[in-house]
């Protein structure tokens, strides 16, 4: 089985690249599913259902989103397998932009979109930065100079990944981008692999469900900004 | 290369670097002339002002410009060839071959679903017979290097719709400066001056390099997207889709395109439009049905549609300033 993560801000098209690329491996008879990563709510699952395809969805409710993921990963393989699937894909929505669920030896893909502003892909670091291929959506509605700053930040954050342009409602890209995913390597366990980047560190008071604001209640690993020097601690991450 | 310029024929020039006629028309030589000559003869002959030397050593860094514009001489593309696949119903594709050389001007019509999107994807794709409709694509007559479909460097097709805007908050200037800095142009001061002139030349409103690009009007934004696309844009294919009928002189814009050495395929219904490409693929059930070039009556019928556009827009003209159309 082929496994494929896919990442990126909310609302940048995820679902809708998936659902046009999964559509064409499925005109060649592959079995494909998706496992839907979400903090809170998510629908998507009903939608991926909608046209046919099985699906899981995991919401990491309280837990850090990225921990959550990382926690579940090798069990939803293990389903993908049982399912018999071709290809599996996990969609993670609502990951800080310190993250990336991004596994190596494992195709890894960004979706971001063109809307999101130019200063984006600096800023939204290992999930593109991690990247095999970076999906650029919503060209369909921005300036062709706008499409090729915005290509050409992404390429400075990421020179090494595959960039595509694919359009999310009529699918322009994506049998390209279906291709792509067919190439991947076998996944047959992501046991003993390795995540691209380390998940953010974590286990102060808040994490354990404190409310309450003020260094009397804050414990374990906390940092407080810099405010006489101006600039903020952890500027440079 | 000055030592092997002036011994070049002026068709050997020509078809090397299409681009120079304009230098050469700037010197006294026209394109019609005698071009079994060597360029120091033409030269000499056409009573070019200075030296000779002079000219061939300008000609010689007018020529290397355009191509660190145009990209290296390997990656200028001259033609584009489509080997045809097949329909939608797996049957072979009416057109087997086609192809479109820059400046050329290529209209695609057919109702929506009869595979315009495909064909630009296609395209784009690079596709050698490993997309749905098997089609292949040839560059320069041959099969090309991968760098076009991996390399974000190398995109073959600049696109051009109605529904696209400016969504940076940056001026004019601004703008371009951006653009320009991340396509590493040369000279790109002098770049951006074009492409300003340009954009007004073909706005009917003119506007100045200091405004927001968000507050262009639409014609003003189509205009700059045209003339920015024709410079500052390295894909030698640009896809327009539609070019709408207000506040832009949509002649000229496909002019320029052609100027800049672009291979231009426009998806269009409007009859105007569609008479000013040199030919027409007509889509059909995902394939390409035909290719026709628009014949000496349709040429003729051009001028009849121009006043009947001309005409429609003076009555929106007067609604504009709140006449009755009682009378038309």
């Amino acid at each position: 089985m082929r496994f494929v993560t896919v990442s990126g801000p909310p609302s940048s098209g995820k679902t809708s690249i998936i659902l046009k690329t999964l559509a064409h491996l499925r005109q060649d008879d592959s079995k494909v599913g998706v496992v839907k990563f979400d903090c809170l709510a998510t629908e998507d699952d009903e939608l991926y259902r909608k046209h046919g395809i099985p699906v899981r969805k995991g919401l990491a409710g309280a837990l850090c989103p990225d921990h959550y993921f990382v926690s579940n990963v090798q069990e939803c393989v293990q389903w993908g397998l049982e399912q018999g699937l071709d290809l599996l894909v996990s969609e993670s929505a609502g990951l800080c932009n310190r993250c990336s669920p991004h596994i190596r030896q494992v195709t890894a893909v960004c979706v971001i979109d063109n809307l999101s502003g130019i200063g984006t892909p600096k800023k939204i670091g290992p999930m593109l930065k991690a990247a095999d291929q970076v999906v650029i959506t919503k060209g369909d509605i921005v300036s062709q100079a706008e499409r090729e700053v915005f290509a050409a930040r992404v390429h400075l954050v990421n020179p090494k990944a595959r960039i595509l342009h694919v359009n999310g409602i009529t699918g322009q890209g994506s049998f390209e981008l279906s291709t792509l995913w067919n190439a991947g390597e076998e996944t047959a366990t992501v046991e003993g692999k390795t995540l691209r980047f380390s998940m953010p560190a974590a286990l102060c008071s808040y994490c354990l469900g404190e409310t309450r604001i003020g260094a009397a209640y804050q414990m374990g690993n906390v940092r407080k900004m810099d405010l006489q020097a101006g600039k903020e601690v952890g500027d440079d991450a | 290369m000055l030592e092997t310029l002036d011994r070049l024929t002026v068709a050997e020039l020509l078809a090397r670097w299409p681009f120079v006629s304009q230098f050469l028309a700037e010197h006294g030589i026209e394109v019609g002339d005698d071009q079994s000559l060597t360029v120091a003869d033409a030269l000499s002959k056409g009573g070019a002002a200075g030296s000779l030397n002079a000219t061939l050593s300008g000609l010689s860094d007018f020529i290397s410009e355009m191509e660190q514009f145009l990209g290296t001489d390997e990656d200028t593309i001259r033609e584009i060839t489509i080997l045809g696949g097949r329909d939608k119903s797996g049957q072979p594709e009416p057109v087997a071959e086609i192809t479109v050389k820059v400046g050329e001007v290529i209209c695609l019509v057919g109702p929506t679903g009869s595979g315009k999107s495909r064909l630009l994807a296609d395209i784009e794709w690079v596709a050698q017979g490993d997309t749905p409709t098997g089609r292949s694509i040839r560059l320069n007559g041959q099969v090309p290097d991968g760098k076009w479909r991996t390399s974000s460097e190398h995109k073959l097709v600049a696109q051009l719709s109605q529904n696209m805007n400016f969504v940076m908050d940056l001026t004019v200037l601004e703008f371009l400066k951006l653009h320009a800095e991340s396509r590493q142009v040369a000279d790109p001061e002098q770049k951006i001056q074009h492409i300003g002139e340009w954009a007004n030349k073909l706005a009917g409103e003119p506007f100045t390099l200091d405004t927001p690009v968000t507050s262009l009007s639409g014609g003003q934004s189509r205009a700059l997207m045209i003339a920015d696309t024709a410079v500052l844009s390295r894909s030698p294919v640009v896809l327009i889709d539609e070019i709408e009928n207000a506040g832009i002189d949509r002649q000229e814009a496909l002019s320029i395109l052609i100027q800049q050495e672009k291979i231009v395929l426009m998806a269009t219904h409007d009859p105007i439009l569609a008479l000013l490409g040199d030919r027409r693929v007509v889509l059909r059930n995902g394939a390409m049905n035909m290719v026709v070039a628009p014949s000496e009556a349709e040429h003729a019928n051009l001028e009849q549609l121009r006043q009947l556009d001309a005409r429609l827009m003076s009555l929106r003209h007067r609604l504009r300033q709140g006449e009755r159309l009682d009378e038309i």
